[in-house]
């Protein structure tokens, strides 16, 4: 599992223990009062990377980006981006630009004059600027609404002035705070694209702070989930996915179906699990680290469970039902089936034939994955 | 009511404009009647507009003496002028006070701001003029002022303050600033401040933000506020009286001197209406500034 989501990163430094990081956070506290926003954060982030953080709301996500950006200060701990120490340098000074999650264009300013705003303040010649400005504004499509003003755009227009705003003075790195959260679906997919070809054309870095699971996936080269103000795990996508190293990532990344069991064996290349929840036994082909009898939990995921009238060979691995309910989402089909236990498993299908003989309500069917599917998590 | 063909809605609107009739427009038609008629030594001072001559014609006698003598004495151009450059310097040292002040309102935590708009809105409690003498009592020779100063040791003798143009500056700035701080702060309250955090972001220093993003922004609560302060200050007449001393000649002292002094209705009406004429103008940006700032609300 080493394919990467659709960032331009292809080379995986973050493998490299000699690789130096663009960005480096070290051991990052921030408290307000007695909560702690961002508590003991470390993070590498380097060149050209993607790298969103995701987290509900309150995770302090938000609040890392903003020391990144040093318009907050860390209670403890040090940044340092392309190994300059940030410590006491104000926003104005930090090769560092943001796009904010309001946008913030400036209302009495024409989409071209927002644009422009940094580069005059750089007192980059006027020539250069009218060229730069323009040049970014045909790159985010904007080219024929210069002499708006933001009121007079829609939301996506908006979201691409701000994006323009902030990649005109090339920074070295692009900090993005909830940067599509205010587009309506079909708009986000498509500019999450966007933005990706953007990134890769520009070799700009990327930090982006987002509670959408699914723009993370798309987006990131890595991502880094936090909770509670903590770093929960960091990786890329198909790793958080696939291999999520707590009950708390399993979950909060896509749907699971988690079966607690006890290890009743624990070999190196095998572990077997029994779970009265599932009532039977899980047999997993990757060994984990836990004292024997300890209380695990086995996260299958719903696309990985076969579904079947018939009854699947073997006795591991597998459980009868009844179908409670189906929902029908075009391209796939989400099923609930209730086992005997008591237990709700959630089964996705793909709608993969027009005329399938189809499981209906109330049928009793047989669920069942393989040895390689389940991710035996210890927290 | 529908049967008197009064609806409730109709109500609610004839109420207002009845009110605006019977307060505003009857008494300026009368002022505009009397500016336009001649002195009487009667009771009331002034010849009547309409006579009737003969048996049956009604003569209308306009009078424009009364302007056209505004304008020959030096006195009441003079106060005119004094009125605009007093009511233009208070605006300004509103604007120099009241700016700092609405800006920490509007950057206050709410709770505070709750507490210092409550101080801002206090002084209405009390009447205008005790505060006006509070004044005197502060700014006298042996007042509150001179007494503290010469107690530190600051001063060996009593500043004079009282009945100087700084006395009136200082009550006509202190009358007025709430007019100023109050739509200021209305507009500033509004702001979305990550903008100042998007203007550093892309380079500004917090100083270079203000003056290209608040300031800009804000810019129409400061229209709105100073007019507020200019208008009603240009007639001013009880805070000039009272702190300005003799010297203070504004036309709202004028005016009421041609009134109550000299009896001179007539005149005191032209300079009213004239007064008037030279307001509309303020008055009239004023309401535009409003509109703007109701549009660029939404």
């Amino acid at each position: 599992m080493t394919t990467t989501g659709g960032a331009a990163v292809k080379a995986e430094p973050w493998k490299d223990p000699a690789a130096k990081p663009y960005v480096q956070v070290d051991r990052i506290t921030k408290s307000f009062g007695d909560f702690k926003a961002v508590d003991d954060v470390s993070l590498k982030i380097y060149k050209g990377e993607i790298f969103c953080l995701l987290g509900a709301s309150g995770c302090g996500k938000t609040t890392l980006l903003r020391m990144l950006g040093g318009f907050e200060t860390p209670s403890a701990g040090k940044i340092f981006i392309d190994g300059e120490d940030m410590t006491g340098v104000p926003p104005y000074e930090r090769p560092v630009n943001m796009m904010f999650q309001s946008y913030a264009l400036f209302p009495h300013m024409n989409v071209e004059q927002n644009v422009a705003f940094g580069l005059k303040q750089d007192r980059v010649p006027k020539l250069e600027i009218q060229e730069r400005v323009a040049t970014m504004l045909d790159l985010v499509k904007l080219g024929d609404f210069a002499k708006r003003k933001p009121h007079q755009l829609s939301g996506g227009q908006r979201q691409r002035v701000a994006l323009a705003r902030s990649l005109v003075k090339r920074p070295k790195l692009l900090l993005l705070d909830e940067p599509l959260g205010a587009l309506d679906k079909k708009l986000r997919e498509h500019t999450q694209f966007e933005l990706i070809s953007l990134q890769d054309k520009l070799g700009v870095t990327f930090v982006v702070v987002t509670h959408d699971q699914e723009e993370a996936m798309t987006l990131a080269s890595r991502i880094g989930v936090m909770n509670h103000g903590e770093i929960v795990q960091a990786g890329t996508p198909s790793e958080i996915y696939e291999f999520p190293s707590s009950k708390f990532v399993a979950d909060f990344i896509g749907s699971v179906n988690m079966f607690e069991g006890k290890l009743i064996e624990d070999e190196p290349e095998h572990v077997r699990i029994g779970s009265a929840e599932l009532g039977g036994t899980i047999y997993v082909s990757h060994g984990i680290s836990a004292p024997p009898e300890a209380i695990v939990w086995a996260a299958v995921r719903p696309e990985k469970i076969f579904m079947s009238t018939a009854p699947p060979a073997g006795t591991e691995n597998m459980a009868r039902g009844a179908v409670q309910d189906i929902a029908y989402l075009g391209d796939l089909s989400i099923y609930l089936v209730k086992l005997p236990t008591g237990k709700v498993v959630r089964v996705t299908q793909p709608n993969t034939s027009r005329h399938a003989e189809a499981i209906t309500w109330d049928q009793q069917v047989y669920l069942s994955w393989d040895a390689t599917s389940p991710v035996v998590v210890t927290r | 009511m529908r049967r008197f063909g009064v609806t409730g809605r109709g109500l609610v609107v004839v109420l207002p404009y009845m009110w605006l009739l019977l307060f505003f427009v009857v008494p300026f038609v009368i002022v505009l009647k009397i500016s336009f008629s001649d002195i009487d030594l009667a009771i009331p001072p002034y010849k009547p507009l309409l006579e009737w001559v003969g048996k049956n014609s009604l003569a209308i006698k306009v009078n424009f003496n009364n302007y056209a003598f505004l304008f020959t004495d030096r006195l009441y151009i003079n106060a005119f002028l004094n009125s605009i450059k007093v009511a233009f310097i208070s605006t300004v040292l509103c604007i120099l006070v009241g700016y700092p002040m609405a800006y920490g309102i509007a950057r206050a935590k709410p709770a505070t701001r709750n507490v210092l708009l409550l101080l801002v809105i206090l002084p209405f409690w009390t009447s205008l003029l005790l505060r006006v003498y509070a004044w005197i009592g502060l700014l006298k020779a042996n007042g509150v002022i001179n007494n503290l100063l010469l107690w530190l040791g600051v001063i060996h003798e009593p500043l004079n303050m009282l009945y100087t143009p700084f006395a009136m500056y200082v009550g006509i700035v202190y009358s007025y600033l709430p007019f100023f701080i109050l739509p200021l702060y209305a507009n500033l309250e509004k702001m979305d401040w990550q903008l100042l955090e998007a203007a550093e972001d892309l380079g500004c220093r917090p100083w270079q933000a203000f003056y290209k993003i608040t300031l800009p922004l804000s810019r129409n609560g400061v229209l709105a506020g100073s007019m507020l302060v200019f208008i009603p200050a240009v007639g001013e007449f009880v805070i000039p009286a009272l702190l300005g001393g003799p010297n203070a000649l504004m036309i709202g002292r004028v005016l009421w001197d041609e009134f109550f002094s000299n009896r001179a209705w007539p005149v005191a009406s032209a300079v009213a209406i004239l007064l008037l004429i030279l307001l509309v103008p303020f008055m009239m940006w004023y309401q535009s500034v409003q509109a703007r700032e109701t549009a660029g609300a939404r």
